[in-house]
């Protein structure tokens, strides 16, 4: 069973996030691997452990620090790690999938987990359009993943709790929402060791494309926040009307 | 409460010929394995094995660790019970009883063999990290927090001083400042970020000014300790954030450093040496307690309150500063100190050393109460109506307790806290 | 028809989601301004008539789209597309949408937006604004070429602005679908115990407001009328009110989902850690200082247990 779970390198959410001209100010922020890529990760190890493969790490280097992300990988199980280098943060969507998809390509995958979405995913998810390259069918929301001979079950979460089963023919391209085991975690002296000792290997890519997801960008601006709550006031009876108009306009309710 | 507490005197002789052998200096060795049918020691030898447990075997089952293990007042723990259990078949690395201990070393203290659960538990930990055994999720997170932004609480590393905002005085930061400082005050991550813990930092950056102390701070150039954390299993962690902590302090001149926190106080003093940082290094009481005299004319206001003070582990039996805190509390107009009756060598923990900090839902579920809960109780039931603290983890962990156990009227509030009060009045 | 905006809308138990007649309303207002005629795309099997107010409703009818199925819907939507190239297709950025929008961009070579919020026209161009970065910026982005594919977040615009009459037309699959890979198995609701709240959309929290366990079935009877999962800050699991897979907060569960109603929490740090990020947070106290204040979107200091009675009159 040979696993690839390409992992995203995005702008991190916990800090402000300036912006200049009509983008991000990519040079004032910090990058993080996406989050849901761990659960990604988690869930190849977990499948790897219980019928046997190996699952190769794949990602875009957009500003030069990927390795930390990959060491973590290979410190939590993963068996390989692989990187291709774009030294441009702007980069989209679309050009990533593309060169992954292209990196990919020759690597004779069973099974290719990406996030189910990252928040810096304007032009839509890597996953989709990933499968979309590959020609690979794809399902994403997804809460376990089962492997038995060339069939994969997954769980898919939709809204308010209910969730559904389908049976993928593999390859298939899966967006894992959550594993079904929390990420393990991985000690930092492990990280550490995995960094001195282990090379990751470094993959070309073909020529960027300018604006590959046909998108103008006309104008990005934070979200103005107020800092304390916006009170409701009245009788029980009032306010509770006012929040219940207020969820139904949001298709809350 | 006059009473003196003395620490246990070692029962062994220093000096003994047995047979014909000397083992003077060795009289920690045990003679011969204790047989127990049914039961083969691998268990122990799998802890005793470890680099820095071998303490472990010392145990011969006398028990006085238990009768002041706190975490066995609220539950069934103790070195002499985990021994037992390894005897009988249990794997601490394994097993939920690996998470529990705080590293009070309230058992060391009073035990004749010296088994050392300090070096135990980390060590028993790091394995058990190491082996991909079970971790609970909080302390991970903690962990993973530290490692990527530099504090536990997972808060942005370019906030670390935006607490000084609050402070209403001027707080240098070293790199600006660019001269040498008499003091280097480490703020510490709790006093940084958490809003309860950062009321003591603003108290204690008007108190040095107020002293007209030459401070600065490190600001955004800090990183926590990690020495909680070490204790908890993450040895790569401290030795991670050790290599940076110590590269930044000797960056800059400065006499001496000030810590908020005992826990940092036994990092940079204690543990820091063995890396060859070997400079000045004390907690804000020790340090305050050298200014009383300038510090008792600006406490101009009265604090009527009786006041029991909670001393920290690691600034009590860890470091042995019991009497600098009372004197800073005593030095206030209108307190009235009372004294639990577990004080000094004897405090009972808060439950917040050794990981317990983010350990919360875990202990929880293997103790019949929280320690820092019987702590609230126990202060309660002094008469006082303050609980002063000393140790930036524990002004949320008692606050949270005194509202979970119904004791509302009980306050609690850092020395710094209160000392700022009698200088500037109600605020 | 070209000049036509597609809606692909969505269903579950026969009833049409709430963002599906979102779309219709907006492409409605757009095709008003634009000159075209809005479709509403119906994948399904056996579906009743509906009541979409767009010009027409394409009812795509076959027993292997019963159940959503994203290489099914996928194939079908392409072709649908490429036979009868409408100018826009409108997805609902939902656990359907999220499979199709960005696969049928790379499928058609055209351009796809994500997390949209606004749809605007500006010198005869669309305009899309994205909620991205968690929320933390609004981007306004224009698609080139003349097919553009938007996937919508629900509660952006109105829902009545979407219903109404239709003309409505009944369709095999206008492509094969044997040979799918993917195929649906079954549904699975999960047990009370079971379920993982950090997936949930919507969560009623309580706090220890509460006061008693009897006093539970109140809120739980609101989150199942919102469609809710109930959960709750540290104290009340420590009661054993509510089982421990229900805690949010640094020692429970994190949780961002997009209703966050926190009923009688203080909104102690330790607390917050856990649900912070949640998209929207209204918070109910009869404590004014309380600092969950600070955090939320929008509070009241009124009677718990008052506006919860309230508020299953109102639902």
């Amino acid at each position: 069973m040979n696993i690839i779970v390409a992992i995203k390198h995005i702008p991190s959410t916990a800090d402000d996030l300036p912006v200049k001209g009509n983008n991000l100010d990519f040079d004032s922020v910090d990058f993080v691997m996406n989050e849901f890529d761990e659960q990604s990760i988690e869930q190849a190890v977990l499948i790897k452990e219980a019928v046997g493969g190996t699952v190769t790490v794949v990602g875009i280097d957009l500003i030069g620090e990927l390795d930390g992300a990959l060491y973590l990988a290979l410190a939590k199980g993963a068996d390989k790690a692989l990187k291709i280098s774009a030294d441009d943060p702007s980069v989209d969507s679309h050009q990533q999938a593309k060169w992954l998809a292209e990196a990919i390509q020759g690597l004779s995958s069973d099974l290719i987990f990406t996030s189910v979405q990252a928040s810096n995913d304007l032009d839509g998810q890597i996953g989709p359009m990933l499968a979309a390259y590959l020609d690979m069918p794809y399902i994403g929301g997804v809460s376990s993943v089962e492997v038995s001979g060339n069939t994969a079950t997954v769980n898919k979460e939709f809204a308010g709790g209910v969730g559904a089963k389908y049976a993928l023919s593999l390859p298939s391209v899966i967006g894992v929402q959550a594993s079904s085991k929390p990420p393990r975690y991985a000690p930092v002296s492990k990280v550490r060791q995995i960094a001195q000792t282990v090379k990751i290997e470094e993959l070309a890519h073909s020529a960027q494309v300018e604006n590959s997801a046909g998108l103008i960008f006309k104008k990005m601006a934070p979200l103005i926040m107020t800092g304390r709550a916006e009170m409701f006031t009245g009788s029980p009876r009032e306010v509770a009307t006012k929040i219940v108009d207020l969820l139904k306009s949001k298709g809350l309710a | 409460m006059a009473v003196k507490f003395e620490k246990t005197k070692s029962i062994e002789i220093e000096h003994a010929v047995i047979d014909g052998v000397d083992i003077s200096g060795r009289w920690s060795r045990m003679f011969e394995q204790r047989v127990i049918f049914e039961y083969t020691p691998e268990l122990i030898e799998k802890i005793t094995d470890l680099p820095n447990a071998e303490s472990f075997a010392y145990c011969y089952q006398c028990a006085k660790c238990v009768g002041v293990c706190p975490v066995d007042i609220v539950g069934d723990y103790g070195p002499r019970k985990l021994y037992k259990h390894a005897q009988t078949g249990a794997d601490l690395t394994t097993s939920p009883d690996l998470w529990l201990c705080t590293t009070c070393s309230n058992c060391l203290r009073v035990c004749p063999k010296e088994v050392n659960m300090v070096k135990i538990m980390p060590s028993a930990r790091e394995q058990a990290i190491l082996n991909g055994n079970f971790v609970p999720k909080e302390l991970q997170y903690a962990f993973e927090n530290t490692a990527r932004t530099g504090n536990p609480l997972g808060q942005p590393q370019r906030k670390r001083d935006a607490w000084i905002q609050s402070a209403g005085v001027s707080v240098p930061i070293i790199k600006d400042l660019a001269r040498p400082v008499d003091v280097l005050w480490y703020v510490g991550s709790y006093p940084s970020y958490h809003p309860r813990s950062m009321e003591a930092a603003t108290a204690a950056a008007r108190i040095f000014t107020a002293l007209g102390i030459d401070f600065a701070v490190l600001g955004k150039e800090e990183k926590d300790d990690a020495d909680t954390q070490r204790l908890a299993g993450e040895k790569g962690l401290f030795e991670m954030m050790s290599e940076h902590n110590i590269q930044t302090f000797n960056k800059y001149e400065w006499k001496e450093m000030v810590v908020t926190g005992p826990h940092e106080l036994n990092a940079f003093k204690n543990i820091y040496s063995k890396c060859g940082f070997d400079r000045p290094v004390l907690h804000y009481t020790t340090f305050l307690a050298r200014y009383l005299d300038q510090l008792k004319p600006l406490l101009k206001h009265e604090v009527n309150i009786k006041v029991t003070y909670h001393d920290p582990c690691y600034l009590g039996r860890h470091n042995g500063e019991y009497e600098a805190p009372r004197k800073l509390l005593k030095a206030i107009p209108g307190v009235e100190l009372v004294e639990m009756g577990r004080n000094r060598e004897n405090g009972y923990c808060c439950g917040g050393g050794g990981g317990g900090m983010w350990l919360d839902s875990f202990s929880a579920a293997h103790v019949k109460m929280r320690l820092s809960e019987k702590r609230a109780m126990e202060a309660a039931s002094t008469g006082a109506n303050v609980m002063a603290v000393a140790c930036p983890f524990e002004v949320s962990r008692f606050e949270d307790a005194v509202k979970a156990t119904g004791n509302e009227h009980l306050g609690v509030l850092d020395i710094l806290e209160l000392l700022d009060r009698s200088m500037r009045g109600e605020q | 028809m070209a000049g036509n905006i597609f809606v692909i809308t969505e269903h579950l138990d026969g009833k049409f989601s709430d963002v599906s007649f979102e779309m219709v309303g907006k492409a409605k207002e757009l095709a008003s301004i634009m000159g075209m005629q809005v479709v509403a795309v119906v994948l399904g099997s056996g579906l009743a008539a509906n009541g979409f107010a767009s010009d027409e409703t394409l009812f795509v009818d076959d027993v292997r789209l019963g159940q959503f199925n994203p290489e099914a819907y996928g194939r079908v939507v392409e072709a649908l597309v490429k036979e009868k190239s409408p100018r826009l297709v409108m997805f609902g950025w939902t656990a359907a949408g999220m499979d199709l929008a960005a696969w049928l961009s790379v499928r058609l070579g055209k351009p796809c937006v994500a997390y949209v919020k606004g749809l605007s026209v500006e010198s005869g161009a669309l305009v899309a604004s994205s909620q991205i970065y968690g929320g933390k910026l609004i981007a306004d982005v224009a698609p080139e070429g003349d097919l553009a594919i938007v996937a919508l977040l629900a509660g952006s615009f109105p829902v009545e602005a979407g219903q109404g009459s239709t003309l409505a037309i009944r369709i095999a699959a206008p492509v094969s679908l044997e040979g799918l890979k993917i195929q649906f198995v079954e549904s699975v609701r999960p047990s009370a115990d079971d379920i993982d709240v950090t997936v949930q959309e919507k969560l009623v929290s309580v706090g220890r407001g509460i006061g008693g366990k009897e006093n539970l079935e109140l809120a739980e009877d609101l989150a199942k009328a919102l469609g809710a999962v109930l959960t709750a800050s540290r104290p009340v699991i420590d009661a054993r009110w509510l089982p421990t897979s229900r805690q949010v907060g640094k020692s429970g569960r994190k949780v961002m989902p997009k209703l966050y109603l926190a009923l009688g929490i203080s909104g102690a740090p330790e607390h917050l850690e856990g649900m912070k990020n949640s998209e929207l947070i209204i918070a109910i106290n009869t404590d004014k200082k309380a600092p969950i204040f600070n955090y939320a979107h929008y509070g009241a200091i009124v009677d718990l247990f008052d506006l919860v009675e309230a508020m299953l009159e109102l639902i």
